[in-house]
């Protein structure tokens, strides 16, 4: 009888909460354009809409594959590095041309996500752990191949980094479509089901003879291989390969972007619209403090408290 | 402590002690009382209420109704730490110690000797560790790590510490599952000492021979009741393996409580399943089957005698220490699930929630996982097909989900075992291994799966059931090949499928008449290969 009573309560609460996991993002997002279009002095002009775009795409190329990982149930600390590998390759290898240059760098990438879900899947490392090892080595890997910053001029990577094709940035062309690519092998092919049957019970995957390691092996190397991209990107629009700076930090930015976009870090979800929204939204909140001249600090903040609450609705909901 | 007692008060006592959880009635007004100096055997099958009841005692849970009196007094413990300091220790299956802290800081975490400025005495508590062990029977390096111990060793430490910390009752839950049998030696004769002490021991075990060498009295639970206590030698072990399971030994059997239409006649064709001498260690130990197109077997014996082992072991989710299998006489060569399910084979897992549905995808992909493969071109799944199957499925066994997109964890637990069985059959296995397949399921949809796995038996499917319960293995089953210790003990075949041979064999392999006491052979040896 209690429990009918109390059954009779928590619908409208569980309902809030799964319509704020579910939509609470782009809620977020149309909020802050609205707050924007608002208080922000020329927020509504193409310019904005460019520079936002172009700012937020290497975020959004990590947080996809990302996304994947933490489908799993695992994590990848290890991209930020392998941006900064990619960049050191870049330089290493211009002298061969842009394409070869890039190529090495996407397979360095790959390399990377194949030795971070060998320990996964065969040694049965911890993923924070593996890639925490990843993480560092890569840096300081990164920093051997190029001690220094090293600025280029080959304008077809530099074209790469701030051409544009009617009015959209290259990069921006890429990201779109890379998400689209991800979007599609999440939803449509086995790899993509089997991503989220392990994520969602390891045990039960594995007695159904699904391939655990191959996939957990391939989910490593599409994010090492999107991190790389994303570090090819950065490094084309830079003009320079900047292996001690290139994409510290990354890992926790992309994370967040997947956490505020409605994935759990229980794996068993990926949702990718919601990842490219979370990407976006942490980056209005930057634009939107950064264009009142509020300091640094303040962004940190904002970004923490809207963390706190995609955890908090999360949970909730793994509650009921 | 024990001296002013008078022997036979109890230490230990509860009254009307009742646990409700949501949907299930876990205690059900138990009274269990426990006298100083016992061993006191706790008894039932899986969900008769014992873990609850273990659970109470130590703090874990609140009774919601009831009262627990220890020595005399009133006892509320709000965590296991408060029991424990009252004096009730327990001691569980795994071995819940430091792995990576010495010996003798495992044996004193929490309550290390202390020199005059505050910091650990280490002198002093290596030496006592030593003199404490000893009693025990383990002489070991009280400053190496505990990892480096034996599980034998570690689990005397667990036991020291236990008794150590002043307890008076002492909760044993399955001790000796991961022991060697000169191990459960020792620990044996450590529990005689304890009860000289005057220390009272509940000794939770589904090792029959254990009970006996080791218990004076025994209280049987059954959905959450006692249905039984009292001197454990009076009690014959078929007796008590008929009120484990809840039947009477003499009762005549009732006819057609299943929906098994046992008319099934065995075909004389080949076997479609052939398990020779299969070997995990510890677990199954040289099991031998087999299974002709169409029939169905079963596989008796009770909780831990290896039955969710050797099917495991046979749908190639467990190592293989030695023995084959192999499915329409072509042998499986590599060990893994993928390689049982092309050849064939299909389990459905015993543990519903834990190894068998992705609660978070829909009844369409829970259906579709494991056959995705051949549903899919060029990786890419082809949703007309996946659709045309789960339709197929969904009719079939009749599930009943708001649709194929709905969230399998939502759905009742005879719905999800029908989205398990319904991927098992969209792989069109030639045997099927079915693990606890009604557990957990209501009437009616028992009776549904029952119908069906009757039906996939007449389509020339070989089944190998397990339950535990004995009516519907009886009755389902034309062959039941009795597992104990994780050896076959015994088979019965068609007109002696009953269910009092079917508890006979269970409850002691080697004595028929099911009565004579353990012999003092060494317990486990049987175990031991």
């Amino acid at each position: 009888m209690a429990d009918l009573a109390l059954a009779r309560v928590r619908p409208d609460r569980t309902v809030l909460l799964r319509w704020l996991r579910d939509y609470g993002v782009y809620a977020g997002v149309a909020a802050l354009v609205l707050v924007n279009l608002a208080l922000t002095p020329n927020f509504a002009s193409l310019d904005t809409l460019r520079v936002q775009a172009v700012q937020v795409t290497p975020i959004l190329i990590v947080a996809l594959g990302m996304a994947v990982v933490i489908g799993t149930g695992g994590i990848d600390l290890s991209v930020g590095a392998v941006m900064a590998v990619a960049a050191s390759m870049i330089s290493l290898y211009l002298g061969y041309g842009p394409v070869a240059a890039v190529l090495a760098a996407l397979l360095a990438g790959a390399v990377s996500g194949l030795v971070a879900g060998s320990l996964v899947a065969f040694v049965g490392v911890q993923p924070i752990v593996a890639t925490l090892a990843l993480m560092i080595g890569g840096r300081g890997l990164a920093e051997v191949m190029l001690p220094q910053l090293d600025t280029f001029r080959n304008p077809e990577l530099r074209a790469l980094g701030s051409g544009m094709f009617l009015g959209v940035p290259y990069v921006v062309l890429i990201a779109v479509a890379l998400t689209l690519v991800v979007v599609f092998v999440v939803r449509r092919t086995t790899f993509g089901r089997q991503v989220l049957a392990i994520g969602g019970n390891p045990a039960a995957s594995a007695l159904a003879g699904l391939p655990v390691r191959r996939v957990l092996i391939g989910v490593y190397v599409l994010a090492g291989v999107l991190a790389a991209v994303a570090g090819v990107l950065a490094t084309a629009r830079l003009g320079a390969s900047d292996p001690t700076r290139l994409g510290e930090l990354m890992e926790l930015n992309a994370i967040t972007a997947v956490v505020i976009g409605g994935t759990a870090l229980t794996g068993g979800r990926v949702r990718i619209a919601g990842t490219v929204a979370g990407a976006v939204l942490m980056q209005l909140l930057t634009a939107t403090l950064i264009m009142h001249n509020l300091p640094q600090s303040w962004t940190q903040i904002a970004s923490a408290v809207v963390i706190v609450l995609a955890v908090w609705v999360a949970r909730e909901r793994g509650r009921n | 402590m024990t001296g002013p007692d008078a022997p036979l008060a109890p230490i230990l006592e509860t009254a009307g002690l009742t646990k409700r959880f949501p949907g299930v009635l876990a205690l059900d007004e138990v009274a269990f009382s426990l006298r100083p100096g016992e061993a006191h055997a706790l008894v039932g099958e899986n969900g008769a209420g014992k873990s609850t009841l273990i659970k109470v005692l130590t703090g874990v849970y609140r009774p919601d109704a009831g009262s627990l009196l220890f020595q005399g007094a009133p006892l509320r413990p709000a965590t296991p730490l408060d029991a424990q300091r009252a004096g009730i220790s327990t001691i569980y299956q795994e071995v819940n110690l430091v792995p990576l802290m010495s010996v003798a800081r495992n044996l004193y975490l929490g309550r290390e000797p202390k020199n005059r400025l505050g910091l650990i005495d280490f002198g002093r508590m290596h030496a006592e560790a030593e003199r404490t062990l000893r009693e025990y029977g383990v002489s070991v390096d009280v400053r190496a790590p505990l990892r480096t111990l034996g599980l034998g060793a570690q689990q005397m430490v667990a036991l020291a510490r236990a008794v150590d910390v002043d307890a008076r009752v002492v909760i044993m839950d399955e001790p000796t599952s991961s022991l060697e049998p000169r191990e459960v030696e020792t620990l044996f004769g450590v529990i005689g000492r304890l009860r000289e002490r005057g220390i009272a021991i509940v000794y939770v075990s589904h090792r029959l021979d254990e009970l006996y060498r080791v218990c004076d009295r025994v209280t049987v639970l059954r959905d959450g009741r006692v249905v039984h206590t009292g001197a454990l030698a009076e009690l014959p072990r078929l007796r008590l393996v008929a009120l484990m399971l809840g039947r009477e030994v003499e009762q005549v059997r009732r006819e057609g409580l299943t929906r098994f239409s046992g008319e099934r006649t065995a075909s004389a064709d080949e076997p479609v399943l052939v398990a020779e001498d299969l070997r995990v260690r510890h677990l199954v130990d040289g099991v031998t089957l087999r299974i002709r197109p169409g029939e169905i077997v079963g596989l008796g014996g009770l909780l831990g005698a290896g039955r969710t082992e050797t099917a495991k072991a046979i749908a190639g989710a467990l190592p293989l220490d030695g023995g084959r299998v192999s499915v329409a006489g072509v042998p499986l060569r590599r060990r893994s699930t993928a390689a049982a399910i092309r050849g064939g084979i299909s389990l459905l897992p015993e543990d519903r929630k834990a190894e068998g549905i992705v609660p978070g995808l829909s009844v369409r992909d829970n259906i579709a996982l494991a056959a995705l493969p051949r549903l899919s071109r060029f990786g890419l799944v082809s949703e007309r097909r996946v659709d045309r199957v789960v339709a197929t499925f969904m009719e079939r066994l009749r599930i009943k989900a708001a649709g194929p997109h709905q969230p399998v964890g939502e759905l009742s637990g005879g719905n999800q075992q029908k989205v398990l069985l319904a991927r098992w059959l969209a792989l069109h296995p030639k045997v099927l291994l079915l693990d606890e397949p009604t557990r957990g399921v209501d009437v009616g949809a028992k009776a549904e799966v029952q119908r069906l796995i009757d039906e996939l038996a007449a389509d020339g499917l070989g089944v190998l059931l397990i339950s535990s319960d004995l009516e519907e293995l009886i009755e389902g089953s034309e062959r039941v090949v009795v597992l104990k210790d994780g050896a076959v003990v015994g088979e019965l075949v068609g007109e002696d499928v009953t269910e009092d041979a079917l508890l006979a064999a269970i409850a002691d392999a080697a004595g028929p008449d099911g009565t004579a006491p353990v012999p003092a052979a060494p317990g486990g040896e049987a175990g031991s290969g």
